[in-house]
């Protein structure tokens, strides 16, 4: 259905662009076991796009593709219009895809700032005896990538635990700070494992609201792993489903809702 | 009661991110730079320079080098003694080839000699962890004392295997050698060791430090958010070796003046360094000092009390002190991981809230 390549409007009236991301034909094997098999699907920027399916689907296995992680054995994947060669995780993080983690990866022994901090890597220019000397250069972009970074802290609430060490920190504003780090970046595609998981009602909600507001605020490209279907069915612009490694749908939530092989996968179906 | 940060307003990032927030302990470090640098020199002898403030000062270095290494970027090394050396050779073979060049020089170059020394040996880092990168700079200490050994161009062909420094000079005042003057030594130890804590901290608090403590404290997140793995190891071995290749060539041309590699630079100087960074604490410079201070201080005090004024036979005091600091790196290690830097920053914090803790 989307196959225009100009975009197209969401429901609630947002303008969705061009392909930001495409993965062609994506096949993932670990030996024997194939994680995911020919896949194809984009993401449009500006759009909320949902990658779901029962466990061991391949979702995680789909966003470590993404960020560079895993390599797949055969597909392309397409980033800005232009073939993506092999790289380091590193290396695709420079290129403005920005991700949190399904189980926290904060660092541990640093403040909520240092870890927020560490976020703007790729605008760090500064070279190590400019550093060492730290007057001049290096105090001028720590000092204007801390505004940066502050603008985060602020759009996220975590204006309070700034310096306190992450390791003090409750699981709920962990995950906050995760997602703080992933948008100091200020990524091109953000990548979210699982954003929600562990959390009660009343986190969840504060946590939707955040990525709403940052899609809307930065207009940023988002693709997330959920498996509260409450959630992913109202943030979601589209919705892709796995199971077993193969693309069982895709489309918008409602078309998904109804999609009669994703009711069976998550529903079961009966072998008479 | 001056412990306070209330009315101690920051205004600007700047102000926010310096070194002493708290303008206590600011001027604190002020009067401290101002004693080392304008009243020790003038009331310095040759004991107190020999016994206490020399080996202070130039393993507070090499403790601030293994430090990076070890406490901020988290890659155990056991090669400190091994890099020391390099440092002590470096500078020998600079002073005996070019005579004429300032001493600065020559340290500066022995530490960048030992940094690329130190690069090549954490190449293994890349690929191992933990206590198998610790067996490999174990090699690293044992091939380096090794080859300073057996390689006489290393030692100039010297009949005693030893290196001996010659007495050289900064802008005319003796430096090296038996007729260097107690409070030249000083200064010159102390000079560097204020470049290398001023850079330390400069790096530590910036990008560098932020990527070399993102890989410690998980390596595969820090590449996923754009540290180069490589890179950051490589810059930490880097920086580290300097430091330690700049207090191994302090140790040997300034401290000791003759230097005989088994026994100066072996396995137990690598882990005296390592000592003192666990008991000082990991990933503090402060640290550092603290630790550097404490294990110099220890064997003096001990001999005071325990000889002068007890009584008791020297070599009973010296196994005495074997069994203190194994004693104390067990009790650290169980009770206060992060050491003495971490019981001062606790102190801090009830001294901010003293008298009134609620």
């Amino acid at each position: 259905m989307l196959d225009n390549s100009e975009g197209y409007v969401t429901e609630d009236g947002r303008k969705i662009g061009g392909v930001v991301m495409e993965m062609k034909n994506i096949t993932l094997r670990f030996g024997g076991v194939v994680a995911i098999k020919d896949i194809s699907f984009d993401i449009r920027e500006g759009e909320i796009r949902a990658i779901i399916g029962p466990n061991g689907a391949g979702k995680s296995s789909m966003l470590n593709v993404i960020s560079g992680f895993y390599v797949p054995q055969e597909g392309e994947v397409w980033f800005h219009g232009s073939k993506r060669p092999p790289m380091r995780p590193f290396e695709v993080a420079q290129q403005g895809i920005a991700r949190t983690f399904q189980n926290i990866a904060l660092f541990e022994g640093m403040s909520v700032l240092d870890n927020v901090m560490t976020g703007r890597l790729a605008y760090m220019k500064t070279n190590i005896l400019q550093q060492a000397l730290w007057k001049g250069k290096a105090e001028a972009e720590e000092t204007e990538n801390r505004e940066a970074v502050e603008k985060i802290i602020d759009f996220l609430e975590i204006q309070h635990i700034r310096k306190t060490p992450v390791s003090r920190l409750p699981y709920g504003l962990k995950k906050r700070v995760e997602l703080a780090r992933a948008l100091a970046a200020e990524p091109k595609l953000l990548l979210l494992d699982e954003p929600m998981a562990g959390m009660n009602v009343e986190e969840k909600e504060d946590m939707s609201r955040f990525i709403l507001d940052v899609n809307d605020e930065f207009g940023t490209t988002i693709a997330l792993i959920e498996h509260d279907m409450g959630v992913v069915m109202d943030l979601s612009d589209r919705v892709v489903v796995m199971d077993y490694g193969k693309k069982i749908g895709d489309g918008t939530p409602d078309e998904v809702r109804n999609n009669q092989e994703v009711i069976d996968a998550y529903l079961g179906v009966s072998h008479d | 009661m001056f412990y306070r940060e209330a009315g101690d307003f920051k205004t600007s990032y700047v102000d926010d991110s310096q070194t002493f927030p708290i303008k206590f302990d600011r001027y604190r470090y002020y009067v401290v730079l101002a004693v080392a640098f304008g009243i020790i020199p003038f009331i310095i002898n040759d004991y107190w320079a020999n016994a206490l403030l020399l080996p202070f000062l130039i393993y507070a270095i090499a403790a601030i080098g293994l430090n990076i290494l070890v406490g901020y970027c988290g890659q155990v090394s056991l090669g400190t003694g091994g890099f020391m050396a390099v440092g002590a050779y470096a500078c020998y073979k600079l002073m005996t080839a070019f005579p004429d060049v300032s001493m600065f020089i020559h340290v500066i170059l022995a530490g960048g000699i030992t940094a690329i020394v130190g690069v090549l040996f954490g190449l293994p880092s890349l690929r191992i962890k933990g206590f198998y990168l610790a067996v490999a700079t174990l090699a690293a200490q044992f091939f380096l004392v090794w080859l300073f050994n057996r390689v006489p161009w290393f030692y100039n062909y010297s009949a005693s295997g030893q290196i001996n420094a010659p007495e050289r000079d900064v802008f005319g005042i003796i430096i090296t050698g038996p007729n260097a003057p107690a409070w030249a030594t000083y200064m010159f130890c102390l000079i560097f060791l204020t470049f290398c804590a001023v850079v330390a901290r400069n790096l530590t608090r910036g990008t560098t430090g932020r990527k070399w403590m993102a890989i410690r404290d998980m390596d595969i997140a820090a590449e996923i958010i754009g540290v180069n793995p490589l890179k950051a190891k490589l810059t930490a071995f880097a920086v580290s070796s300097f430091f330690v290749g700049v207090s191994g060539a302090l140790f040997f041309a300034v401290y000791l003046g003759a230097v005989e590699v088994g026994e100066a630079f072996g396995i137990q100087k690598s882990f005296l360094v390592l000592f003192m960074v666990i008991i000082g604490g990991l990933g503090s410079i402060f640290g550092s000092f603290a630790g550097a201070a404490f294990l110099v201080l220890l064997p003096v005090v001990l001999k005071v009390v325990g000889v002068d004024v007890l009584g008791w036979p020297t070599d009973i005091v010296a196994h005495l002190q074997l069994v203190i600091v194994g004693g104390l790196i067990i009790l650290f290690l169980i009770l206060e991981p992060h050491g003495l830097a971490q019981l001062w920053r606790v102190a801090k914090e009830k001294l901010r809230l003293w008298p009134f803790p609620h």
